[in-house]
This record gives C-alpha cells, structure tokens and sequence, in this order.
C-alpha cells in the first residue's frame, strides 16, 4: 500500500481482551473502522483507559488506502488480522489483501 | 498420584474467592490496571496479542483423566475449543474473557487445579521427568519430592517477590527428560556407592538471552534435608540477586558472576544455619506423599507380546511407545505434532479423548511433556492396538517422536506479545518439507527447537537445530543454531551464520540434513555427526 500514513490508536477491550481500535469516538473490533490520532492518541488512551473501557491502550503507524488500513509493523498486522495458522479466527480486514499481509 | 487433602482444597478455594473479588473490583473501577495486572498474572491471566491468555499450572506434569477433562471442557466453555501444552508442562488458552477468569479457576478448583506459581517472580510450578514413576531406568520416583517442592514453595512469604522467576526441575533417572540441566535448579536423584538414594543440586542453568549449563553445587544431599537446602540456595539468591536489571536477575547470572565455588561456599554456610533451625518438614510428611506414588495395581499376568501385523501400528510402536519399568507394560506418547498441524494445540474433543484414554488403560494417570506431547505412562501392552485405534481416528497417532517433525515451538509472534516473529509456520513448513515419515525415521532422532524470541520458550538454544526468530529491519527473520542438546549431554547450540527468511530456513535445514546423511557414521544422530566434523561442512552446504 502506498497510501497515507497516519497514526492510529489500539488496545485491548477490558472485558473482552479483544484487540480493538479508536474510530475517533469509540472502540471498534475492525482495525479498518481506525481513524487518526495525530498527537492526541496519549490524551485519548489515558482518558479510555481511566473510563475502563480498554486497556494497554497505544499508538501504532499505519497507512490508509482506498477505505482499507494497513498497520505498518508485522506485530499490529497480526493483531488486526488475528493468528496467522488460524485463518478460521481471522477478523478479515477490508484490504483484499489482508490474508497475505505476512507472508 | 497425590490427591489433594483439605488443606491444599481450602488453599485454593480461597485463592479463587480472593481473585474473583480482585476481578470484580477490577471491573468496578475500583482498581486501576497498573494495580490490577501483578494479581493477575499471580493468577495465570496475561494480556497476549489477541486476547487475555490463561496459563493454567500442570504440577511436574502430572495430572488424572478428572482433570484432563476439565481441561477439555474449560477449552469448549470459555475459550475457541483448543488448548495449547507448553515447554512448561501445563497448557495455556488463548481467548479467555477477564469476566470469565474467575469462573475458570473456580472450575479448575472442583478437581484440584489452578494457576497458581504460573507468573511473577516467585518459584514456578516444579517440571519432570515426564516418565517418572514409569520409566525402566528410573532410581526413584522424582515427584514425592516435587510435591514436596509444591508444598514448600507455593506462597512461600520469603521467596514471593525475587531478583527474577524462579524454575525448578527434578529427575530420577540417568536420562535427562526434564532438560534439568537448563533451570535455575536441577535437581537428580542419585544413589552413592553405598546405594542410598540422594539428591544431587545443579544452580545456575537456564536458556533466554543468556543460556547457561547449571554446574554441579551439591553432589550428594540426603533426601531429608532438600527443603533446607533449596531453601538456602533460594536466600543466597534472594540476598545477592540483582535487581538492578532484570536481564542479569536470573540465579545464572549470579552463580557465573561470583563463580560456583563461591556461591557453593555461601550455600553451605547458610545451610549449616538452617539445619539449626529445624525448618525441614518431618519425614512423616515425604512419607505421606510417597504413599501417594506407589506403584498402580500392575497385573503381574500382562504379556509383553504384541501382534504388529498392522505397520502403522508397528509403525507407531516402534516410534512412540517405551519401555516400562513392570512387564507386560509400555509408556505410550501421544504426538501433538501431526504434519501441518500447531505443535502443542488440542482440541477439546482431543483432549478428552485423552482423559478416557488415561482413566480406561493408564490407572487414570497423564503427563505432559516438556516437549508439548501428552504421555499415558501406565499402558498394558495388550492395549496398545485398541488405543492407536482410537488416538488415530482423532488424528492424535503421528509417529513422530523425538524425529524431525517433533518440533518444540513456541507460540512466536502468532499470540505472543514479546516474540519478535512467528514459530508455528516454520515450524508447519518444516514438518511439511519432512512429511515422509520414511525420511524422517532415516534421519532419526533429530530434536529441532523453534523460539520466537531470545526469551528461549521454544528451547531453541537446546536443539540439535535450533532455530531463533528475530526482527530485522521490520521483517521476520530466522537464526540458525546448530549443537545444542537437553539431555544427560546438555550443550548449547551455536549461531552458525547470517539468518533467513521463513522460506529459506526451511531450505537451510534440509542442505544440513543432506551433510548428516553423506557424512554420518554407524548409528551417529544428526547430533553426534555435528559435534564430529564441526560446523564448516554444514555452512559450506548451507552458505557456499
């Protein structure tokens, strides 16, 4: 992908643990429902953290590209995407491309 | 086995009343994460890539069909319908719910399980020997001593909160099954030239970062006085420790710092004190626990002989099954390594197929191996066909033990929040490049070790090839070792070039498979061949 680069907040649900990611005014399961952060991403993780609703909350790299998102480091792409040897958990990003992300 | 009495029961029945207020406070708000996550991971819960991730505590690996079931159940109740058995001898789920957690651990408690001593800095849940008690080479049985360990160990106030964790392994036997050599504490039981049985300390082994050989501290101790001892390796520990940095905090660091001569010398000091002060618990109690390990009923009228007309079967004797200490008796290894498959996972229906397995043929006894296999250590030879039967109809017959495609891995980058790069595709890429089971039994015993990271939980220092993935540059890429070894033999293997992608370790391994075969001698393994002709005739194979 060589759309735009932008920065992008993740964490994990509290109740849930599941990888989740800040649309800006909530928390979703799809790493493509992101929206940027810029330099607000620290303010917003300790403020969704405090209200209990995610945890380990932080910022990631990552570019966007015709609707789809794409964490820029192999370790949040995993994340996004889930266990790579169980494509039958996968969470199924928008990039077409997503099932081969890693390889 | 050891059945817990009520003490032990009421020990754990609290311990879920204290987590599940812990938890519901949690999600009250009323404690914070920071506050929070130490008295979670003091329960097993760790916060992984994907989800929350239980690790539930298998003590020396040992467990009855009960509890293998709840394993079972607990993978369909609350997690995806797989569990994960680990290098540490317990299992691990990959998708627990925190809300969930404690209704997880209350269950566990109904058959005497938990996750206790499963993180932080205390002493871990003690592994062993998986053959113990079975094994036809065996001394004696290690784990009345690493009940004991358990009993003295577990919330220990002195020894909760150390430089760094803390890992015990115990054997009683010549062979080294338990990689005792690479703990913190390996301990054997020996017998001296006047046949009384002992106990010989090992200090200052262990992989990561910086893997280490435990050198010998205590050659002979009486059996009676192992609590004042450990106790006295652990306070030498606890004082000198350093926790400064946690990358030198590990018992290894200190002992090759200081030199073994020098803590030797302050272990015995101190444990010249402890004597003293009677703190050994009364021999009444080993000998409480020992009844708890006496042989099964052995029928003294099981023949040894089998009908191998089946080849798959004889096959899979031939592979995994060992001898036994009683005749007419066998020790059977259940491979969690079928070809493509994630070493170590099981499903639910898997694993409780295991426990009938165990209840109906093995005097309702199971292990796990440190090597991620599932062991049924009391098996009549009688009944080996009609259980290859049932473990091949669940997919759980791969005669792979201790070959090629047996392979150690962690679970790397797939779930693991510090791995640097995924150990599970390599390790399927590998199995599949090898799946002739006519290759892999013509390049014999042959132990590949795959981590993730330098935390080493793949044992990958210990393989004869080992294999470390690492993050270069963004990408994932693969270091290769060869020499290692975890057994009576113990060696760390050796970094023998530049790395490779996922594709071209697989590559690599097979160029030095063609070298071992061209240059191997009488019954050589892949090891012996290595330690031989050295490194150079394998890296011109693999780089030239």
């Amino acid at each position: 992908m060589s759309g735009d680069r932008i920065k992008v907040l993740t964490g994990n649900d509290l109740l849930s643990g599941d990888v989740t990611w800040w649309t800006g005014s909530a928390w979703s399961r799809k790493v493509d429902d992101a929206a940027t952060v810029g330099d607000d991403g620290a303010a917003i993780a300790a403020s969704e953290e405090a209200a209990q609703r995610v945890v380990g909350a932080y910022v990631i790299d990552a570019v966007r590209e015709d609707g789809a998102l794409r964490p820029t480091h192999i370790k949040e792409r995993i994340r996004a995407l889930g266990p790579t040897v169980r494509l039958d958990l996968s969470l199924r990003p928008n990039d077409p491309a997503a099932a081969g992300w890693i390889a | 086995m050891y059945q817990y009495d009520t003490h032990d029961q009421a020990m754990v029945d609290a311990r879920v009343a204290e987590y599940s207020d812990q938890v519901a406070r949690r999600i009250a708000g009323t404690l914070t994460e920071d506050q929070f996550k130490p008295l979670r991971l003091k329960n097993g819960l760790y916060l992984q890539l994907h989800a929350y991730m239980l690790r539930v505590a298998v003590p020396y690996g040992t467990l009855d069909s009960r509890q293998m079931r709840m394993l079972g159940d607990i993978a369909d109740k609350y997690d995806r319908g797989y569990g994960h058995f680990t290098t540490r001898q317990n299992i691990q789920y990959n998708w627990i719910k925190l809300e969930d957690s404690p209704a997880i651990l209350a269950d566990l408690a109904t058959v005497g399980m938990h996750a206790i001593q499963t993180s932080g800095n205390c002493i871990r849940n003690t592994t062993a020997d998986h053959f113990a008690g079975a094994a036809a080479d065996e001394i004696a049985d290690p784990r009345p001593y690493a009940e004991l360990l358990r009993q003295w160990s577990t919330f220990h106030p002195e020894f909760d909160y150390l430089p760094r964790k803390f890992k015990v392994a115990i054997i009683g036997s010549e062979t080294d099954r338990a990689a005792m050599k690479l703990h913190d504490i390996g301990i054997q039981v020996v017998q001296n030239e006047a046949g009384e049985t002992g106990l010989r300390f090992y200090v200052g082994g262990g992989m990561g970062r910086t893997p280490m050989i435990a050198p010998v501290i205590r050659d002979f101790l009486p059996p009676l006085q192992m609590i004042s001892y450990l106790e006295a390796c652990l306070r030498i520990y606890n004082a000198h420790g350093r926790r400064d940095n946690k990358y030198k905090a590990r018992i290894k660091i200190l002992v090759h710092e200081i030199g073994a001569d020098a803590y030797r010398t302050q272990v015995e000091e101190e444990f010249a004190h402890i004597l003293t002060l009677n703190l050994e618990p009364p021999p009444a109690e080993l000998e409480r626990i020992k009844a708890q390990f006496v042989d099964p009923g052995f029928d003294a009228a099981a023949t040894d002989a089998i009908d191998l007309s089946d080849p798959d079967f004889a096959l899979w004797v031939d592979q995994n099954v060992h001898a036994h200490k009683a005749p007419g008796y066998a020790i059977v290894t259940v491979s969690l390594k079928p070809v493509g498959g994630i070493p170590g996972d099981a499903t639910a229906d898997q694993i409780r197929l295991m426990a009938d397995l165990a209840r109906d043929h093995s005097f309702d006894e199971l292990r796990v191996s440190h090597a991620q296999n599932i062991v049924l250590p009391h098996v009549k030879k009688s009944d080996l066909y009609a259980i290859w039967q049932q473990l091949d109809a669940a997919e759980l017959a791969t005669a792979n033990l201790d070959l090629i495609s047996d392979i150690i891995a962690c679970p790397g980058l797939d779930y693991c929040s510090l791995a640097n790069a995924r150990s599970i595709p390599v390790a399927q890429k590998i199995a599949q490049r090898f799946s002739d089971i006519g290759r892999q039994r013509e390049l014999g015993e042959l132990k590949l070790k795959i981590s993730g990271c330098i935390n080493a939980c793949g044992h990958h220092h210990a393989g004869h090839i080992g294999i470390l993935g690492v993050d270069r540059k963004g990408l994932e890429n693969y270091q290769l070792l060869f020499g290692g070894s975890e057994g009576a033999d113990t060696s760390l293997g050796s970094i023998i070039g530049p790395g490779f992608s996922e594709d071209g370790i697989v590559d690599a391994i097979e160029k030095a498979t063609d070298v071992y075969l061209a240059k191997r001698e009488a019954d050589e393994r892949f090891i012996d061949t290595y330690r031989r002709i050295g490194t150079a005739p394998f890296k011109e194979a693999i780089y030239g």
